[in-house]
C-alpha cells in the first residue's frame, strides 16, 4: 500500500510543480488563475498522501517529499517532463494525467484501509474540477493537429516508471535546493 | 488599449452572480473573461463555487445586460425620496453632541 501511496504522491507533487511553472505565463489570465489553483491542489494532494505514507514508514511528509534521492522517486515519465512553453503538450499531459489519476483514485477508494479510502474520496471530489477543466480544453483543441500529436506522443509515458524520468534530476535540484541550502536547518 | 488581433483574446465577459444560501437573492460576485460559455463555467466554478461558498451561480454575458443610469434629479427634491431624511446622520450628530456635553 505504501508503494502505491508514494507513487501517487510523487506524481501529484511533480505534476503540481511542473504545472506551477505556468503561473504568470498562461495564455489567458483567467486560465492562469485556474491552472495555478489546480497545480496547488495537486501539491496539496501530494502532502496528504505523503502524510499517510509517513505514518507507516515512521518518517514525515516533508522528508518523503524533499529528502529522498532523485532515483528514489516513483513518479512517471509523463509528469516529470518540462513542457513550458508548449501549451498543447501541457494540456495533453493534463488530460492524460487526469484520466490515469481517476483510475488510480477509484482503486484507492476501494482500499480496505479506511484512511486510504477516505483520503482518496476526498481527493477525488477536488479532481472532479480538474477533469472538467481538462475536458473543456480537450473539447476546444480536439481538432488541432498539434494537440492530437501531443496526445499520441505522451500517452505511452503515462505509466512509464522504469528508468529515472528525463528532467527529474534537474527538477529535484531546483525543488530541494532551498531546503538543502542551510545545513542542519529545521525550517 | 487596442485589441491584440484576437490572439489569446478572452472573448466574452460574463458577469457572475452568486447565491450564498438557498432562497437568498443572487448577488454580483465579479466577472470572468472566457472564450465561450463552457470555459466560463469552469472558471466560475473555480473562482466562485468550489469551496462551498455558493449554492448556485448565474453567468450573464455582459453584453446582455441593459443598464439604465440616466436618473437626473432635475429639481433636487430629495424630500420625495425615502432616503431624503437620514436618521443615521442625525443620530450620529446627536451622539456627538451628547458626548461633547458629558466630556
Amino acid at each position: 500500500m505504501n508503494e502505491q501511496l508514494l507513487e501517487a504522491a510523487d506524481d501529484e507533487l511533480v505534476v503540481g510543480w511542473r504545472d506551477s511553472e505556468w503561473t504568470g505565463i498562461a495564455p489567458l489570465l483567467e486560465e492562469d488563475v485556474a491552472f495555478s489553483s489546480i497545480a496547488q491542489n495537486e501539491i496539496g494532494h501530494a502532502r496528504a498522501l505523503y502524510e499517510l505514507a509517513a505514518r507507516d514508514l515512521g518518517t514525515t511528509a516533508d522528508e518523503l517529499a524533499f529528502d529522498r534521492a532523485p532515483g528514489e522517486y516513483r513518479c512517471s515519465t509523463l509528469v516529470a517532463l518540462r513542457l513550458v512553453p508548449d501549451w498543447a503538450r501541457t494540456i495533453a499531459r493534463r488530460y492524460l494525467y487526469e484520466q490515469a489519476d481517476e483510475r488510480r483514485l477509484a482503486a484507492l477508494k476501494a482500499s480496505d484501509d479506511p484512511e486510504v479510502a477516505g483520503l482518496a474520496a476526498k481527493i477525488d471530489r477536488e479532481e472532479a474540477y480538474h477533469r472538467m477543466h481538462a475536458q473543456m480544453w480537450f473539447d476546444r483543441l480536439q481538432d488541432e493537429p498539434r494537440f492530437l500529436e501531443a496526445l499520441e506522443k505522451l500517452r505511452p509515458l503515462v505509466d512509464d516508471r522504469g528508468e529515472q524520468p528525463p528532467g527529474l534530476a534537474e527538477l529535484w535540484e531546483e525543488m530541494t535546493s532551498v531546503r538543502r541550502s542551510v545545513a542542519g536547518a529545521t525550517w | 488599449m487596442g485589441s491584440a488581433g484576437g490572439v489569446g483574446g478572452s472573448g466574452v465577459i460574463y458577469e457572475v452572480f452568486r447565491q450564498e444560501r438557498k432562497g437568498q437573492a443572487f448577488q454580483h460576485a465579479g466577472s470572468i473573461g472566457a472564450p465561450n460559455l463552457e470555459f466560463a463555467e469552469v472558471y466560475a466554478r473555480e473562482q466562485y463555487g468550489r469551496r462551498q461558498e455558493s449554492t448556485a451561480l448565474w453567468l450573464v454575458p455582459r453584453d446582455a445586460i441593459d443598464e439604465l443610469d440616466d436618473f437626473v434629479d432635475e429639481l433636487g427634491r430629495t424630500y420625495h425620496r425615502v432616503d431624503g431624511y437620514s436618521l443615521k446622520a442625525k443620530l450620529k450628530e446627536a451622539r456627538e453632541r451628547a458626548a461633547a456635553r458629558s466630556g
